[in-house]
């Protein structure tokens, strides 16, 4: 984990260095103030901006390791204030989205798995393939004229009260990439157990279909598909970006996005740390599930 | 005449549909087993016997399917059965034991519980009777300290204690007739001997009919009374064991035993090649319109090529399919 840690830091780092522009030259950039080098050059001072990459990351690291992320540039406010106060947003975002994927994805590949062949499987898969294609933004922008704007039932943008009339639009465009691909990959997986020896030795021991489901095919299927969704749990907090800048949705992707462009490194640096720390529980409890569902891979 | 067989298979067709087509991949097969009779049914990979055994208990799959034919049952046409008739059969008086041990059971879930399943399945036990019925179960195909290895999963076991596991699922609820789809091709031949040895004593103390199905003469040879023998989708020939071995009636079943390597026979001969049959078995697409052998046959004849031979008797229920059979 730690290893991890550093290598995102520092390639960030290496990341902002190369790219032309800094927080200073994001402030004059506008075209309002002008152009003074003695400003320029006293607020680099400030933020440390005058001393080289290796001691800015240097002294990061050392921070870190203290559990301070610093101040933002922009807002003078403690790193770690600004992004406990958006990792809510964000995680209520990706864990709604995720409960529609599973909820929907997976009986939807199951009953399409069960009959391959058939209209429901062929509709059904048609439209896995659409959802994986569509861009989300533009999904977005149709349920906000639908639902908001012409039929006038959820608010079209905004946390709100941070009730559940504002999160279902969101939530429902940023799960339907990971629905489509959840419903191709327990189809896929029903698939193959059902192929499988055991499956066989099941019929013939005089099982219903239903039987054979709930005792033999599930829990084998369960293991290819939690795969998938700690995969797409993981990479949520990415895709939520594009869906929270659309929606004003005050969570850390929009402030990740805003950071970026003003070049406020250590609210990037935080940022992205975060959804680092994100992916690798995820992982850690994809592991743990595995090893609940699968005698085969030890506790140890 | 004597009493029914248990089973009795009459003019079985299996047919493979690939698009428009419609190919014979088993083809007009009869045979029958008694109670209490172990059968062999011998050939080589991909001559039917597998697929054969299958359609006993309805569970091939397409693009397999029974084209016509009967299978009787204690009389019953298996083939006329509805899906939950078929179901009370299947386990309960029709059992099966496949070939690979290791794939065979369900990887996740404890041998206990895949035994415990056929007491709640076919006697309508509680899972806490089944389980303890499954202890018993072990313990009569001799595993030791089966109430500890109830609570083991499949990859815990060796082969040969998986096969055993296989054994006390199929003959768990007492069957009419087994049906062995190569039980010890993946074993040891010292595990393979147990294993015969465990399965001929538990279906001898209990009366169970055995389908026993094998490339291995040997096996054949030391489990049945009676054999058939199949090449490319034909039963050629049917006999009994003592019979076939002494005097084999079909040119490829001369082949067979004439290709059955004995022990040092090389080293007394000058290390003289293996014998073997010449050519190999035509895919399904390209069956022969006659005897199906007749390709590799060496006394193939015009007559061979354009019709199926019919059955000649050979007396005492035995027959051969060949027009120049001795």
């Amino acid at each position: 984990m730690i290893p991890t840690i550093l290598a995102v830091s520092l390639l960030i780092f290496v990341i902002f260095s190369v790219i032309p522009g800094s927080f200073t030259s994001s402030l004059i950039a506008d075209g309002k103030g002008r152009n003074d080098p003695k400003v320029v050059e006293q607020m680099n001072k400030e933020f440390g901006l005058d001393k080289p990459v290796y001691q800015r990351f240097g002294s990061y690291i050392i921070n870190l390791a203290q559990l301070d992320l610093g101040q933002s540039f922009r807002t003078r406010q403690p790193v770690t204030h600004m992004l406990l106060e958006r990792a809510w947003p964000t995680m209520k975002l990706a864990i709604a989205a995720m409960v529609i994927a599973i909820l929907i994805g997976v009986p939807l590949g199951f009953v399409a798995a069960l009959k391959p062949g058939s209209l429901l499987d062929t509709t059904t898969m048609i439209a896995a393939v659409s959802g994986l294609s569509l861009p989300q933004f533009w999904l977005g922008l149709l349920a906000m004229y639908v639902f908001a704007l012409t039929l006038g039932w959820l608010p079209s943008f905004g946390y709100g009260d941070g009730g559940i009339r504002n999160l279902i639009l969101p939530a429902v465009t940023l799960s339907v990439a990971p629905l489509a691909l959840l419903a191709r990959t327990t189809r896929a997986a029903v698939l193959d157990v059902m192929s499988a020896d055991f499956i066989r030795t099941a019929r013939s021991k005089g099982m219903n279909a239903y039987r054979l489901v709930t005792w033999h095919l599930m829990r084998n299927a369960l293991v290819l598909i939690i795969t998938t969704v700690g995969l797409q749990f993981g990479s949520l907090m990415g895709q939520a970006v594009v869906i929270e800048k659309l929606f004003s949705w005050p969570g850390l992707g929009s402030l990740l996005v805003d950071s970026v462009s003003m070049r406020d490194i250590p609210v990037v640096q935080g940022a992205i740390l975060m959804i680092v720390l994100w992916f690798l529980i995820i992982n850690t409890v994809v592991d743990v599930l595995y090893a609940v569902i699968d005698p085969r891979i030890s506790h140890g | 005449m004597s009493a029914p067989p248990l089973l009795e298979i009459k003019n079985l067709h299996i047919d493979m549909r690939s698009g428009q087509e419609r190919l014979n991949v088993v083809e007009n097969v009869s045979f029958s087993i008694g109670a209490g009779e172990t059968f062999g049914l011998v050939g080589e990979s991909g001559c039917g016997k597998s697929i054969t055994a299958l359609s006993l208990i309805g569970l091939l799959n397409r693009p397999l399917s029974v084209g016509q034919g009967e299978i009787l049952f204690k009389g019953q046409n298996l083939l006329k059965m509805n899906g939950s008739e078929l179901r009370r059969l299947r386990g309960n008086r029709i059992s099966m034991i496949f070939q690979e041990p290791m794939t065979a059971l369900n990887p996740l879930a404890t041998v206990g519980r895949q035994i415990a399943e056929m007491f709640v399945l076919h006697q309508g036990s509680t899972w806490h009777e089944a389980e303890r019925k499954a202890i018993a179960a072990l313990a009569q195909v001799q595993v030791p300290a089966p109430d500890k290895r109830v609570k083991n999963y499949p990859h815990q076991m060796s082969g040969g204690m998986r096969q055993r596991v296989m054994i006390a699922i199929a003959l768990a609820c007492h069957p009419d007739l087994l049906i062995a789809d190569e039980p010890t091709t993946a074993l040891d031949v010292t595990v393979q001997a147990e294993i015969l040895k465990l399965m001929q004593e538990l279906c001898d103390q209990r009366g169970t009919s055995v389908l026993m199905i094998s490339h291995d003469l040997g096996v054949i040879a030391k489990m049945c009374r009676r054999v058939g023998i199949m090449y490319a989708g034909h039963l050629v020939e049917e006999r009994a064991v003592a019979d076939l071995f002494r005097h084999p009636a079909h040119p490829y079943t001369h082949g067979l035993l004439a290709s059955l390597p004995v022990l040092g026979q090389r080293t007394l001969d000058e290390r003289k090649p293996l014998q073997e049959i010449e050519g190999i078995v035509p895919s399904i697409a390209a069956f022969p319109t006659g005897c199906r052998f007749e390709p590799r046959c060496t006394r193939a004849t015009p007559i061979c090529r354009d019709t199926v031979p019919g059955p000649s008797i050979l007396g005492d229920g035995s027959f051969v399919r060949c027009y120049h059979h001795g």
